[in-house]
């Protein structure tokens, strides 16, 4: 049984369709991508699968069992995690403060603390700037927050989108390897959401393309990678 | 300056009750960016249950101080429920909806409630007994506050201490502000956004009540209309200090209880409600965001 599954989901903002019957499926412990250019309904299926944007019709599966229709906060206590696209720092709060709201839901203090010192140990930016307002950080710092909030749950799916946007190449290379790690370390499930088609397919072992709503391919990332029509037009070669 | 230190603390004492109701409306506002209309009338309807429940433990004999105690549990009791209540069934359908209707249903909520109490009760001004004690170390300070002023001013000290330490450091008060500062995000990282909205309006109203009971008590009476006034002074209050900023709400109200103290006893009593406006105007012209308030398009 995969982790988690979607099934025919459609969804709308008042009359316009933004997702067509999607289905895709995720197994425990994989990478899986969702690749597509702007507007193809991406974050729409993360607000989806979060709650945050009811669907209209199909299923959201997690252990096989369908989470479509509970609030946001209930579907988060199930293990899901996410970083959302632009970052959504809590700009009044301080690093720590943020760190914080990332294990909300978490009552076993002994072992946030321990990965709070994980955190830190992966971003030491983040420690440095532990007590200054979130809003008051860099882009490529609030992204590392964002990623390290989303953490602090120890969430058993990730659900990441766009996590490269807008960073340095450096950066971006950097918080790839994070991905890939966070992912081998401690067995986290990730559903990566990504613009950056080639870094993605790399890390990953099985991509879905997102056309208009649509599901347009399917396959592993190898064979994606190969795949001529992906080539021109995600990958720019 | 004996008399600008009695009107001062005159101006302080007033300026605390103007800051327990204020709170409410910029706590609400800073969570669904409302402006909750009705919440004057909740503060009203918790005078009302005051001289209501503290008339029958009176006529039973009990202490005076007994009686001010029961009335104020049995208001903010009374008064927590209408706020939540209100908000379930006149806000929370609308959530989705534009910003206009949910204040459209404010506006009609306030309404009902006055014709409501109106109704249900006079249009007259009813005495309201003081059940504040009067302290006897007091006596040689009496010129320039009086006990009245003293407990309201201790006891709004006390609640507000208590709020900030709620925010500041529990988790209830954690969900608050990062509901305040982005609803989705904190859905995300798993809040009850639900249950933090109605947490909100209950922590508000029961402020107003603790509010309607002290003015009452100090002013010595009561109708169904003095929700109005005082709720839009509130208001003015809290968009003077930046709505949805908390310690706006407080410092807005204090400079409002000092204008309209030092205001009447200098210049005239005869626009004792119009000093308000006239600050708000003028604050509205040089900072429009309020004195505390955060710098950016307010929508309402
Ligand atoms: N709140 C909304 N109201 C109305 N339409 C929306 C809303 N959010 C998204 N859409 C529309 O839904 C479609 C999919 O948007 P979505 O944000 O999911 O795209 P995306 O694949 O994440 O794009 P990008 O790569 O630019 O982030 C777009 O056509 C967008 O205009
Ligand atoms: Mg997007």
């Amino acid at each position: 049984m995969p982790l988690m599954e979607l099934k025919n989901v459609c969804t709308f903002y008042g009359n316009i369709q933004a997702l067509r019957d999607i289905s895709l499926s995720v197994e425990e412990g994989e990478i899986v991508t969702l690749i597509g250019a702007n507007g193809a309904g991406k974050s729409t299926t993360l607000m989806s699968i979060c709650g945050i944007t009811s669907i209209r019709s199909g299923q959201i599966l997690l252990d096989g069992e369908d989470i479509s229709h509970l609030s946001p906060h209930k579907i988060v206590s199930r293990g899901l995690s996410q970083v959302p696209e632009g970052r959504r720092i809590f700009p009044q709060l301080t690093v720590l403060e943020n760190l914080d709201m990332g294990a909300f839901l978490r009552d076993d203090k002994e072992l946030v603390k321990i990965d709070l010192d994980e955190v830190f140990e992966i971003f030491p930016r983040l420690a440095e700037r532990r007590n200054q307002p979130g809003g008051t950080l860099s882009g490529g710092e609030q992204q590392m927050l964002a990623i390290s909030r989303a953490l602090m749950a120890r969430p058993r799916i990730l659900l990441l989108d766009e996590p490269s946007l807008g960073l340095a190449p450096i950066i971006v290379h950097n918080i790839f390897e994070i991905i890939k790690r966070i992912n081998t370390e401690r067995k986290t499930t990730i559903f990566l959401v990504e613009q950056n088609a080639n870094m993605a397919l790399k890390i990953a072992n099985k991509g879905y393309v997102l056309q208009n709503g649509v599901i347009k391919m399917a396959d592993s990332a190898e064979k994606l990678l190969q795949n001529a029509e992906v080539r021109k037009a995600y990958l720019g070669l | 300056m004996d008399y600008f230190l009695k009107l001062f603390l005159s101006g302080t004492a007033k300026g605390s009750i103007y800051a327990l109701i204020a709170l409410g409306y910029t706590m609400v506002y800073g969570i669904v960016q409302l402006i909750n209309f009705a919440h004057g009338e909740v503060y009203m309807i918790g005078g009302f249950v005051a001289l209501i429940v503290g008339g029958f433990f009176f006529t039973l004999g009990l202490p005076v101080p007994l009686v001010l105690l029961l009335s104020i549990i049995a208001s903010v009791i009374f008064s927590s429920a209408f706020g939540f209540t209100i908000e379930r069934l006149a806000y929370k359908p609308l959530r989705s909806k534009t910003r206009l209707s949910a204040l459209i249903s404010a506006i009609g909520i306030s309404i009902v409630l006055q014709n409501f109490v109106l109704l249900a009760q006079t249009e007259k001004y009813l005495s309201f007994p003081s059940y504040l004690p009067e302290l006897p170390f007091l006596l040689p300070v009496r010129e320039y506050i009086n006990s009245t002023q003293l407990i309201i001013l201790a006891t709004t000290s006390v609640i507000m201490v208590a709020l900030t330490l709620l925010i500041k450091f529990t988790r209830m008060g954690k969900s608050m502000r990062a509901t305040a500062q982005d609803k989705h995000m904190a859905q995300l990282v798993g809040v009850n956004i639900n249950q933090v909205i109605s947490v909100t309006f209950v922590i508000g109203s029961a402020l107003a009540a603790v509010g309607g009971v002290l003015i009452c008590s100090y002013m010595g009476q009561i109708n169904y209309y003095i929700g109005f006034i005082a709720g839009i002074k509130a208001f003015v209050a809290a968009v003077l200090g930046g709505i949805g900023s908390i310690p706006g709400a407080v410092l807005g109200s204090f400079i409002l209880g000092w204008t309209e103290s030092l205001g009447t006893g200098y210049i005239s009593s005869d626009y004792e409600d119009a000093y308000a406006f006239i600050i708000l105007i003028l604050i509205l012209i040089i900072k429009p965001d309020g004195i505390l308030g955060k710098n950016q398009k307010q929508k309402v």
